[in-house]
């Protein structure tokens, strides 16, 4: 395959930054995107040009780093695929592709397509985390927990905290993730001592690193890898509006 | 933006089955607008009621602009640089919120101008309510405007009702469902109640 790749390229956070266009022919199918931007970069090394910088670690859609939006849409035009589980079939021969770092003041741009997350970490800090006793593991079923909880639990817990939800959001709100952090903690019996201190310690940490406010559009939930369910949204709000109640 | 949200859909409710009553008859349609003004009496002075709507009405709407522009501030400051290479999937009734709510705000005031102080009626009888709804939609331009406008309503509405639910923490994923089949049947018929005024005054049932 033959394709056209038009990616942002900015030296550092202070550089103003501008759209790249390399032409790049022999991507196999097969190969995951990821692996189409190693090509580009091997060839760009070749002739002796800085490759393009973009996250990536596990290249098993586990991690959460492979941060890209591909045409406008966070990890690209398959549904629950992260960038590095997207293959270059769903590609068309002779195609442009426009790939740029996520959008959102709260995520700058450190490199091209690398983008600072860290204001996700200072919203878990801030509240994502239960007390627990630490030593010897509990002993398996002393707390049990109903089999629904358990599972909508985990649908929320699968979160990899890629930050697809704000790049999407037309707000470029942090609401999807924050909402998933906190329903999958507020829905074990662990989670319940810090519950409601949790939900507006976060909501205030999302809201000091500037991301947006949510307008219920659902495109995060449309976008994410991991499907994570606009009921976590409605959760968390039940959870604030708790929390709110003198 | 929801409670507010859900006043303006209490208001319109009210608003839309009192239009109906155009259909009565210019007597009986004239004589519920006397009472808007009469509400109550003699216990409680002449068009106190109807003020204290106003009032609420106006406050809420203050606070819903108030909201939605912060919002859309809210917005622009954290996304400073779009994308070039498109945008992700998005209804259509989410997308054009804020585009719309500017043509709802227009219509809310040409309305009142219209019917209320009836300066922009092409009759503007003080009193017979009747007569200046029946000049309004005999009137090809104010008819179209008023259906362009009450269409993007409906779309307000539709999205309007799911993301108040969400908002007030009442959707989950077993309501989710019927929470959006909910708004649109909602906004449907509300908007179909709203319509069947100018498509009376135009078949020639009203008149
Ligand atoms: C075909 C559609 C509609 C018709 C025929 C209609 C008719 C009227 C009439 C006759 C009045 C004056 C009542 C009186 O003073 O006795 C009125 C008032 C009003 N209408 Fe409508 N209306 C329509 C749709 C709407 C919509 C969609 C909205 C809001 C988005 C709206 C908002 C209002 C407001 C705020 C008032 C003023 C209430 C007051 O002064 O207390 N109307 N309408
Ligand atoms: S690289 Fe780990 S999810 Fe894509």
């Amino acid at each position: 395959m033959k394709l056209t790749i038009r990616v942002w390229r900015q030296k550092n956070e202070a550089d103003k930054g501008r759209l790249a266009e390399y032409p790049i022919d022999g991507i196999e199918p097969d190969m995951s995107f990821l692996e189409m931007m190693d090509l580009l970069n091997e060839e760009l090394i070749g002739k002796g040009e800085d490759p393009v910088a973009f996250d990536h670690d596990c290249r098993e859609g586990i991690c959460g780093m492979c941060s890209m939006a591909i045409d406008g849409v966070p990890h690209g035009p398959e549904k629950a695929t992260t960038t590095c589980q997207l293959y270059m079939r769903h590609f068309k021969d002779g195609d442009t592709i426009t790939v740029e770092p996520w959008r959102a003041a709260a995520f700058p741009v450190v490199k091209d397509l690398v983008v600072d997350r860290s204001a996700f970490d200072r919203i878990i800090q801030s509240g994502g985390y239960v007390s627990a006793p630490t030593g010897s593991a509990p002993e398996a079923g002393s707390t049990p927990i109903p089999h629904e909880d358990a599972s909508k639990a985990f649908d929320a817990a699968t979160c990899i905290g890629c930050g697809a939800c704000v790049a999407a959001c037309p707000n470029a709100s942090a609401m999807l993730f924050t909402a998933a952090k906190v329903t999958h903690l507020g829905l074990m019996p662990q989670g319940q001592p810090e519950r409601y201190q949790r939900v507006t310690a976060m909501v205030e940490q999302m809201d000091a690193e500037g991301f947006g406010g949510c307008t219920n559009t659902g495109v995060c939930h449309t976008v994410c890898p991991k499907g994570i369910p606009l009921e976590t949204i409605g959760r968390m709000n039940g959870d604030i509006l708790k929390a709110l109640r003198p | 933006m929801a409670v507010t949200g859900i006043v303006f859909l209490l208001f319109l409710v009210a608003h839309a089955f009192g239009n109906l009553k155009v259909f009565y008859g210019r007597a009986d349609y004239n004589t519920y607008a006397a009472w808007l003004r009469t509400m109550g009496s003699p216990a409680i002075p002449h068009r106190l009621a109807l003020t204290i709507l106003e009032i609420v009405l106006v406050l809420c709407v203050l606070l819903h602009i108030g909201s939605a522009v912060e919002l859309a501030l809210r917005a622009r400051r954290a996304r400073p640089i779009g994308y070039a290479g498109g945008r992700p999937k998005q209804s259509y009734a989410s997308r054009t919120m804020r585009v719309g709510a500017i043509l709802v705000v227009l219509f809310v005031i040409y309305h009142l101008l219209d019917l209320t102080f009836r300066v922009a009626n092409p009759k503007g009888i003080a009193g017979d309510p009747y007569d200046n709804v029946v000049a309004d939609f005999s009137n090809p331009f104010v008819t179209i405007f008023y259906v362009v406008c009450l269409i993007v309503i409906g779309l307000h509405i539709r999205h309007g009702v799911w993301s108040a639910l969400q908002t007030l923490g009442r959707s989950n994923a077993r309501r989710e469902r019927s929470i959006n089949i909910f708004a649109i049947a909602f906004s449907v018929v509300l908007i179909a109640a709203f319509l069947a005024v100018p498509f009376g005054v135009v078949i020639g049932v009203v008149h």
